[in-house]
């Protein structure tokens, strides 16, 4: 395989946008979301014009990939907004052929009504959180939508996109695995070409988070009985023909999400919006970004010249961990070569040897892939093979 | 230049005192009252010196005041007062200090009644012919009750009390009377100021701008600043520097005289050499017969530490040298492990005396360490005679060469609300105790019970405070060594034993602490990527058993472009985590399980 002049092309390149409001916060959520009465979209359409003008300054030239509205709920956006920042995009980058531009949706009435606009404006593909197939359960997760206003968004949106994915939660409070493997076989009845399983994670400084604390979240699975789930997620999908690429998302063979390819073959990202992470390189050296978490903060920031709050040059072995960490997620695994030149020192063969002796890993091509009984120990058999 | 004190004029004694009863807060009273320290410089506790002491309420090293007091009669007294430790672990410390003094204040909380380390040290205070004087402490709280307490005292350990000074340290209640029965009840010091020299060492520590600091207690003869002494046991030589008197801080004086209390310094290294108990004389014209000796202290309790992180090995070596200089009651040597590298073997005077140790490294010098199981001294008798002194279980002979093993006994003293009595005593004989008395005071039973060192030192203590909800008070000596079926348990972790985990446990104990140990162990050690059976084993014989399942699950379900620093930083944490474990062979053992997996629910 040709090495690339510098490491993000192995990656691509790919732009976050991030909206940071919701109508409301969901108490699983630890994104960087607000709910706000009222939002002066002109003032922040301009904002984020600055900003891309910000941005493509510093990397020039370069053909972008893929473009992400996340959030949030972008798809609260004006879709006039959404144009004129994609239109700006496609004057300051030459855009690839065929490139992804994803746009986040939840499933209410409110913004079905709006993707044929979002389309005109040249989004081409949307995600959709529906979380849920049973009202009931939409409840506990604070969904304000129930599963008929999902499925009709749904039904809209696949009539005016190619590419429709959408997000489910497993693993919640009092669902057994019986339940789980119902409520994934009807979704992918519905399903086109991909979706996102995620098993519930609390996170602190959420709702979900306060309450595990004080122990009044009950009647979540245990680790036994997720890791059940994670295996038997992966199995209906694959005879629905959706193969699991990474962790979370499974897809028919050509229609994994590009963008999120990018995170995880670790290539360049800039990051756009309130609390938007980049991983950029410019003059050979790569940094990590951020900008202002609090919206208000970052929009008179990006208007004084610059939303970005932080900006790190990572270390060789940093860029290693972060690329091993991001590319062990995925199917085609993590090419060896390109960890060492990161590094600059090989992986640990010891370690490998090990974790391909219990069939956690296997080593194909010059590439570590985790194995199928491996994916669910992944964070243990991470830090197993970057251990000193 | 100052005269010396008339013999009738000094008072020199001690308080005996069960932890928080008050003593320290009495010590202050009596300092503050008399004026020896100026209300603004007063502190809490003002002779606990060390953080540690301060923070546990206790006392470690012997502390020394000399208050000047003009009594009632309108004569100038002297009292010199040594503050002894009042735990069990360091009973030598004291039994030395009261030889130092001629009286003792037995302070009681009148709220309380008399506790089982009251007890032992009062005894050791009436083994050295001391005036005994009941203080009758906490007398302004309501549920004071001195009578009661007073006939405690007289039943439980003999002495009269109806004198006793009703006192309350905390506002100033009693004071005056306190200072006034000192100087009128205790006895004054006898001695010769003509005859030759006969100074007793009473304890002896390091301190960083003068070197070795020794405390003296003049019998015969008088001791100038420059003279040239000579200590009688050892026989080195030195010429004195310094000397001076506590009040509490260090002042010179020129001459100190018989029935004295004060300290020299004499460009003496280490504490190790001055042999505290010696007798101090004058290289010429020395006394002939020095006074009568002490037995040296003897470490009874041993185990391993080792720093968590090896590359400190050398400053843990220095800490440790530096403990030693002030502590020569603590030995160690150096101890290789395979699983935990370089570390140190120490003995210490009781468990209190290792966590004070292990906290002082932990703390004053920033190393974190593993502990690992303390074991007592057992004697192992080989088939050719020779008697070996076993500290560490890994070291144990092979089983063919030996012939017996005889462990230490101790003697415990339980003083308990009879209400716990029943759980005491299941305690003690679970404990392979044998009961030798069992007496009542008023409605607390005081129980006697023989019982073998092993099974005290580890949590025999916290046991007690747990069945009793901290009512019960415990004291125990040293009597000797006895034969008992003893063999070494060890633990196999993922079919490796590991020697840190090894303990020397009694035949007909084994399966029971086997049991608990790996029920324990399977709870400490995390879930690894495949399973472990954890074992207990005597020799190649598997006692007990258990497995740890291996994970199932441990993966992030969302890990996108903004999660990269979080998620390394996590990585970051986790391999610092694993820092803190020990690798035996593919298995990480947490540095914690080590001590928690010997502590028994039961």
């Amino acid at each position: 395989m040709p090495v690339s002049a510098e490491d993000w092309q192995d990656g691509g390149f790919g732009l976050y946008i991030h909206w940071p409001f919701c109508e409301a916060k969901c108490p699983y959520c630890d994104f960087n979301s607000h709910v706000a009465r009222r939002i002066d979209q002109d003032r922040w359409r301009r904002a984020y014009l600055a900003e891309i003008d910000r941005v493509a300054d510093e990397l020039p030239g370069r053909v972008l990939n893929t473009i992400f509205f996340g959030g949030g709920t972008p798809s609260l956006m004006d879709p006039d907004s959404v144009a004129a920042i994609l239109t700006r995009i496609a004057q300051r980058w030459p855009m690839a052929n065929d490139a992804e531009i994803t746009l986040e949706a939840n499933p209410g009435s409110v913004e079905a009504g709006r993707f044929r606009a979002f389309r005109a404006a040249g989004i081409t593909r949307i995600s959709m959180g529906i979380q849920a197939l049973n009202d009931a359960d939409l409840r506990r997760l604070g969904r304000i939508h129930s599963v008929d206003e999902a499925m009709a968004a749904f039904d809209i949106a696949r009539g005016t996109f190619d590419r429709v994915s959408f997000d489910l939660i497993y693993a919640r409070q009092d669902q057994t695995l019986a339940d789980w493997k119902a409520e994934l076989n009807q979704a992918l009845t519905k399903a086109i070409d991909h979706i996102s399983l995620y098993q519930l994670t609390i996170e602190d400084g959420t709702a979900f988070g306060d309450r595990y604390r004080l122990g009044k979240l009950r009647g979540l699975p245990d680790d036994d009985a997720a890791a059940d789930m994670f295996d038997a997620t992966a199995e209906i999908c694959a005879a629905h023909g959706f193969e699991r690429y990474e962790v979370s998302n499974h897809a028919r063979p050509g229609s994994e999400a590009r963008h999120n390819l990018i995170y995880w073959r670790y290539g360049d990202y800039a990051g756009i919006g309130p609390g938007a992470h980049g991983r950029i390189t410019v003059s050979g050296r790569r940094y990590a970004t951020e900008t202002h978490r609090n919206p208000a903060a970052w929009l008179s920031a990006a208007e004084r010249g610059t939303g970005e709050s932080l900006r790190e040059p990572l270390a060789g072995m940093e860029q290693a961990a972060e690329y091993a960490m991001m590319s062990l997620r995925i199917g085609e695994g993590m090419d060896i070569g390109r960890y060492a030149r990161l590094a600059g020192q090989p992986l640990n063969a010891v370690a490998l040897a090990d974790l391909s002796e219990q069939g956690f890993v296997t080593e194909r091509g010059g590439r570590v892939v985790v194995t199928g009984r491996g994916l669910p120990l992944l964070n243990a058999v991470t830090g197993q093979l970057l251990a000193d | 230049m100052r005269l010396m004190t008339p013999l009738s004029h000094i008072r020199n004694f001690s308080i005996v005192a069960h932890i928080d009863h008050g003593k320290s807060t009495l010590a202050d009273r009596l300092i503050q009252s008399t004026g020896t320290v100026q209300d603004r410089d007063m502190k809490e506790q003002l002779l606990d010196a060390m953080d540690i002491e301060r923070e546990r309420g206790i006392t470690i090293k012997a502390n020394t005041v000399r208050i000047d007091y003009t009594a009632d009669n309108g004569e100038k007294y002297v009292l010199n007062l040594i503050d002894t430790p009042g735990h069990v672990d360091f009973a030598y410390e004291v039994s030395r200090s009261m030889r130092a003094v001629e009286g003792s204040l037995l302070v009681v909380d009148s709220t309380q009644g008399v506790e089982a380390q009251t007890l032992a040290n009062v005894y050791q205070a009436i083994d050295a012919d001391h005036e005994i004087v009941p203080v009758l402490n906490k007398i302004d709280l309501p549920a004071s009750e001195p009578d009661r307490v007073r006939e405690q005292i007289e039943d439980v350990i003999g002495i009269d009390a109806k004198d006793a000074l009703l006192v309350s340290a905390k506002t100033g209640i009693g004071i005056h009377e306190t200072l006034e029965a000192i100087v009128h009840r205790l006895p004054a010091p006898k001695g010769d100021a003509a005859a030759p020299l006969k100074a007793m060492l009473v304890d002896s520590w390091y301190d960083s701008y003068l070197g070795v600091v020794v405390l003296v207690r003049i019998m015969d003869g008088v001791l100038r600043k420059g003279d040239q002494i000579k200590m009688m046991q050892t026989g080195a030589r030195y010429g004195v520097d310094r000397l001076g008197v506590f009040r509490p801080a260090m002042q010179p004086v020129d001459e100190l005289g018989p029935g004295e209390i004060g300290f020299l310094t004499a460009s003496i290294k280490q504490v190790r050499d001055t042999r505290v108990g010696d007798t101090i004389t004058h290289e010429k014209k020395g006394a002939d017969k020095p006074l009568p000796g002490f037995k040296p202290s003897i470490p009874v309790v041993f185990c391993g530490l080792f720093p968590v992180d090896s590359s400190e090995f050398e400053d843990m070596r220095d800490a440790i040298e530096k403990l030693a200089l002030n502590d020569a009651s603590f030995t160690f040597e150096m101890e290789t492990s395979a699983a935990l590298g370089f570390g140190f073997r120490c003995g210490f005077l009781g468990l209190l005396h290792l966590e004070v140790i292990r906290d002082r490294i932990e703390r004053e010098y920033d190393i974190d360490l593993i502990t690992t199981a303390p074991s007592v001294v057992y004697h192992v008798h080989m088939k050719d005679g020779e008697m070996r002194e076993l500290h560490n279980p890994a070291d144990m002979p092979d089983l063919t060469y030996v012939d017996h093993m005889e462990e230490p006994r101790i003697k415990a003293t339980i003083l308990v609300p009879d209400e716990y009595l029943g759980d005491v005593l299941k305690l003690c004989q679970d404990r392979r105790g044998i009961q030798q008395e069992l007496t009542y005071a008023g409605s607390r039973a005081m129980v006697v019970y023989d019982l073998p060192l092993n099974e005290v030192v580890f949590d025999f203590y916290d046991r007690l405070k747990s069945v009793t909800k901290g009512y019960a008070s415990f004291d125990y000596q040293v009597v000797g060594y006895r034969e008992d079926n003893l063999v070494k348990m060890q633990i196999l972790v993922n079919d490796e034993p590991v020697d840190a985990l090894s303990t020397m446990v009694h035949r007909d104990r084994a399966e029971t602490r086997g049991r608990a140990m790996v029920e324990k162990l399977k709870d400490l050690i995390p879930r690894h990527m495949f399973k472990i059976p954890i074992q207990a084993a005597i020799g190649g014989k598997v006692i007990a058993r258990e497995t740890l399942s291996a994970m199932r699950k441990d993966v992030t379900a969302k890990c996108y472009g903004g999660d990269a620093t979080r998620k390394r930083k996590l990585l970051d944490k986790q391999k610092a985590g694993k820092k803190k474990m020990r690798q035996f062979g593919k298995v990480d053992i947490p540095q914690e399980a080590f001590i928690n997996a010997l502590k028994m629910d039961s």
